[in-house]
C-alpha cells in the first residue's frame, strides 16, 4: 500500500500540467507528534514540510506518467530545489500545481508552486508556500541497465483510484 | 557567437543550480562525478539544464554515453577495451582521456567528465 499524500486531482492536462489539493486534518496521526506538547510548550501541529514534498512528488509524478499514458515506471530520482515561507496547520488546504520542463525516454524534470487555502478569511485566496522542482526517472531505462519487476509497481490501484474518483481516468 | 569564457561562465552556472556546488568549485579540470559529486540522474539533468541554457538539443547518449560500457564487446573485466577506447574517443572527441587511459577502470569513467569537457561539447553544438 502506498502513502497518498494528496486528496484529489483538480486539473490534468496531458504533459503540461496537473493541479491537486490536500486538506490537512487534525485526525491525521503524526499531526499530533509534530510538535508535540512537551517542557517547551503546548502542542504545535504543522504538516512537515517532507510531507508536503511527497505531495508535489505524487501531484507531479501522476503528471509525468500519464503523459505516457503510465506505460513507465516513474520514481522520484531527485529534488532540485524545495523553499517552504510559512508552516501548514490543520484546517489548511494545500493547491500543489505541478508543471512540465522537460521529459525524454530516460524520464523527466518538474516545477511545482505551492499554495495553501487558509479558510479563515472566507475566501478561496491562495497563499505561497514555496517552490518545489523536481527529477524523475523512468527506471527501466535507468543509465546502469538495471532490471525491474515487469508490474507497474508506482502507479498502483490507488493511484488509479484517486484519478478516476477525481474524474480523470 | 559566445567566447569559450562566456560558454564556460554559462556551463559553471548550470552545474552551480544542478549540482548544488560553489561558483569557486566549478573549475575547468573539475571532474563532475569525482570533484563535484555527480550521480547518474544528475546527467540528465544536466542535459536538460544546458538544453535550456543555450536552446540547443542534446542526445543523452551523446555527452554521456553509457551504452557503450554496458557493451561487452567495448568492456571485459571492468575495463575498457582498445576497441572500447577507440569508440569512445570518437563518440566523445572533446574529453580527455589521457588519466583514464592508463588503467581503464569502467568505474572511473566519471573523470572524463571535466567541465571543460562539457564546455567544449556545448561549444560544438552552437
Amino acid at each position: 500500500m502506498r502513502w497518498i499524500w494528496i486528496d484529489r486531482i483538480v486539473e490534468l492536462e496531458k504533459g503540461v500540467r496537473c493541479v491537486a489539493i490536500k486538506n490537512v486534518s487534525l485526525a491525521e496521526e503524526h499531526l499530533h507528534d509534530h510538535f508535540a506538547k512537551d517542557d517547551r510548550g503546548p502542542a504545535t501541529p504543522i504538516h512537515p514540510a517532507s510531507l508536503i514534498i511527497e505531495g508535489m512528488a505524487q501531484t507531479a509524478g501522476i503528471m509525468v506518467g500519464h503523459a505516457r499514458d503510465f506505460a513507465e515506471k516513474v520514481i522520484l530520482a531527485k529534488i532540485g530545489k524545495a523553499t517552504f515561507e510559512r508552516d501548514i496547520v490543520p484546517g489548511q488546504t494545500l493547491v500543489f500545481s505541478a508543471t512540465m520542463d522537460r521529459i525524454d525516454e530516460a524520464g523527466a524534470s518538474t516545477s511545482g508552486v505551492v499554495e495553501v487555502i487558509d479558510h479563515t478569511s472566507g475566501s478561496n485566496e491562495r497563499l505561497p508556500v514555496g517552490n518545489i522542482d523536481l527529477m524523475f526517472s523512468h527506471i527501466d531505462k535507468n543509465m546502469r541497465g538495471l532490471a525491474f519487476p515487469e508490474h507497474n509497481f508506482v502507479f498502483t490501484d490507488q493511484f488509479m483510484d484517486l484519478m478516476r474518483n477525481s474524474g480523470f481516468a | 557567437m559566445p567566447t569559450h569564457e562566456e560558454v564556460f561562465e554559462q556551463v559553471r552556472e548550470v552545474l552551480v543550480d544542478a549540482l548544488g556546488v560553489d561558483d569557486d568549485e566549478v573549475t575547468a579540470d573539475a571532474t563532475l562525478t569525482g570533484d563535484l559529486g555527480a550521480e547518474s540522474i544528475d546527467f540528465l539533468d544536466i542535459v536538460f539544464r544546458l538544453e535550456k541554457a543555450f536552446s540547443i538539443k542534446i542526445n543523452q547518449e551523446e555527452l554521456f554515453p553509457q551504452n557503450v560500457l554496458q557493451d561487452e564487446q567495448y568492456v571485459q573485466d571492468g575495463k575498457v577495451t582498445d576497441k572500447g577506447m577507440e569508440e569512445l574517443r570518437k563518440r566523445l572527441p572533446h574529453a580527455n582521456f589521457d588519466k583514464f587511459d592508463a588503467d581503464r577502470d569502467v568505474n572511473n569513467f566519471g573523470e572524463v567528465f571535466t567541465v571543460e569537457a562539457v564546455t567544449k561539447f556545448v561549444e560544438s553544438k552552437l
